[in-house]
């Protein structure tokens, strides 16, 4: 019998090199678990029933292309979708012998915090299913906390890796932009979008950006790695410099309990012999959001231009061309979609574009320029990656602009193309708290060695109370 | 600044999105509300500062002219709504 809910990827590996349990063994358990606990979280919009590889499995969100199995990045508009090719972080997964359980649940076109978004219904938070599992990537998250998956593929925008990860008390990653292709990866934000991991541990973590890290020729836009992936082997941090922003330490909205769970590592941090410093990021954490909500709907609105009812996807019945392009999009797109066109539409045209899209490119220096001063004095940031712990679903779905504060923390860095990694870092009031560490540019190394560090210092279960 | 109904009809057209009369007054709300927020940018005085347009220092590369495997035709009209031959087919219209 294996049991799921402990496994990390690294031990299932185990498993299978000494030959304990076979891969279809392995797939099988998540399957059963899967059937077990899927139906009250719902993180999967596919299941898939078998997967060739020789390896163990791993969940995939559905905003990224799987040859031959259905992708709809949650979305009635590309219902019934199905790649003829694979993304290039797939190719890369299955070179590797992994095997996918299916495709995990998000945000309409990764556009939310919280799933809710989902033209397919939202997820469900595994320590407490009346909250949210935080999005977009909340399906993933939420499979990997209730052993729905050994560790899963996310995807992050503007905090769509680190948000989820930090509700529902597991690792994730957002890479340096740049690192990992986004080839056959639904489009949303270009400059911003990047696939990342979601796992139980930091070392999983680490292992899996190694898999999936550096240069594509089909993505232009990335980069080999400078330095290789170095999996954290021990617990020494002894030397490394990290600042404390105070602004996102101290916003208005973090609560009591979030700040006095990332205040007790931060005190860890310096009994480990790292060195902890006061710093500050004025404009950033003030104008960050703003300049999100700008340029990533700008992008959007061109990027979902594509979902036109030609190619692929879904068309609506119309008699004439432009009728059937208007019905297509009314009727396939939901609600945040739709804002974000609109938005991004307005921000883009001619009178506005320079007060608005023009303007918030250039407050994007000003973040990357405050982020870079202070990489020359830290080696990394530390803060809490939400404002909040998990909120009941339906507290901020009639108001966007509640919504969108969700990710006030971590859409500074994402502008900036800073890596960030979301660990556990304790609970308040019986749900998970996430920290997040944030470093210079292809500065993950640093990230998995201080995430590393502090996760066997503070020892947290990474198993929801409800299911131990 | 603020988007009237008029301007919503006509974002909502440059986007190709029918917008619904039930949705209009809905939709303006909801917009003015997110303007006003992130019209914070204009706040900061940045006549001197650069764009920023992606976040890495990387320049224009082109790939060689080389031919590599692509998608075959059935593989292209594989998701198509509806098709001829090998064409994707749509209902007719002159000015879209």
């Amino acid at each position: 019998m294996i049991d799921t809910l402990r496994l990390t990827a690294e031990e299932a590996n185990a498993m299978l090199t000494q030959g304990d349990a076979s891969s279809d063994e392995i797939y099988r358990a998540y399957l059963d678990a899967i059937g077990v606990r899927d139906p009250e979280l719902h993180c999967y919009l596919h299941v898939c029933e078998n997967d060739g590889g020789e390896g163990i499995p791993i969940a995939v969100k559905d905003v990224i292309g799987t040859k031959g199995i259905p992708t709809t990045a949650g979305s009635k508009i590309l219902e019934g979708y199905t790649p003829v090719y694979d993304s290039t972080v797939v190719e890369r997964l299955r070179a590797r012998g992994l095997r996918i359980l299916g495709k995990t649940n998000t945000d309409e076109f990764a556009m939310g915090s919280s799933t809710e978004n989902s033209a397919f219904g939202p997820s469900h938070n595994p320590w407490d299913p009346s909250r949210v599992p935080g999005g977009s990537g909340g399906g993933s998250a939420a499979a990997v906390s209730a052993g729905l998956a050994p560790w899963a593929l996310g995807s992050d925008t503007g905090g769509s890796i680190k948000q989820p990860s930090a509700l529902c008390g597991n690792v994730g990653l957002r890479p340096t932009y740049g690192t990992v292709s986004r080839y056959g990866i639904v489009a949303f934000a270009s400059s911003l979008d990047q696939v990342g991991p979601v796992a139980r541990t930091v070392r999983d973590c680490a292992f899996l950006y190694s898999v999936i890290a550096g240069r594509d020729e089909c993505d232009s836009t990335t980069v080999e790695l400078p330095r290789p992936v170095e999996v954290p082997q021990d617990e020494d941090v002894r030397g490394l410099r990290v600042g404390v922003p105070k602004e996102l330490n101290e916003a208005e909205g973090i609560e009591p309990g979030v700040t006095e769970a990332v205040r007790a590592a931060i005190a860890k941090l310096e009994e480990l012999g790292a060195e902890v410093g006061e710093c500050s990021l004025p404009l950033s954490v003030e104008y960050g959001m703003p300049c999100y909500y700008l340029i990533a709907p700008a992008e959007a609105s061109s990027n979902l231009a594509r979902y036109d009812g030609v190619r692929y996807g879904y068309r609506a019945d119309a008699a004439e061309r432009l009728e059937m392009y208007q019905r297509t999009r009314d009727e396939g797109f939901g609600d945040e979609p739709k804002r974000r066109i609109l938005v991004g539409t307005y921000a883009l045209s001619a009178g506005y574009y320079d007060a608005y899209y023009g303007q918030a490119q250039k407050v994007r220096t000003v973040i990357k320029r405050e982020h870079d001063a202070l990489f020359e004095t830290f080696d990394a940031l530390v803060s809490p990656t939400s404002p909040t712990v998990a909120f009941p679903l339906g507290a901020r779905t009639a108001d966007p602009l509640a919504m969108y504060l969700s990710d006030l923390l971590t859409i500074p860095s994402c502008m900036a193309g800073l890596p960030g990694l979301s660990i556990p870092c304790g609970l308040s009031e019986g749900l998970p708290v996430g920290l997040q560490l944030v470093g210079p540019q292809f500065a993950e190394n640093t990230l998995f060695r201080l995430g590393h560090a502090l996760e066997r210092a503070i020892g947290f279960d990474t198993v929801p109370e409800r299911l131990r | 600044m603020a988007i009237d109904r008029e301007q919503l009809l006509h974002v909502a057209h440059l986007a190709r999105l029918e917008v619904g009369e039930h949705e209009i007054e809905r939709l303006e709300g909801q917009l003015n509300d997110i303007l006003a927020a992130v019209s914070k940018v204009s706040e900061l005085d940045l006549s001197d500062v650069p764009p920023t347009s992606h976040p890495l220092e990387v320049v224009n590369v082109s790939a060689a002219d080389e031919p590599r495997p692509c998608l075959t035709v059935e593989e292209a009209l594989a998701n198509a709504p509806e098709r001829e031959g090998d064409f994707f087919k749509v209902p007719p219209g002159g000015t879209a």
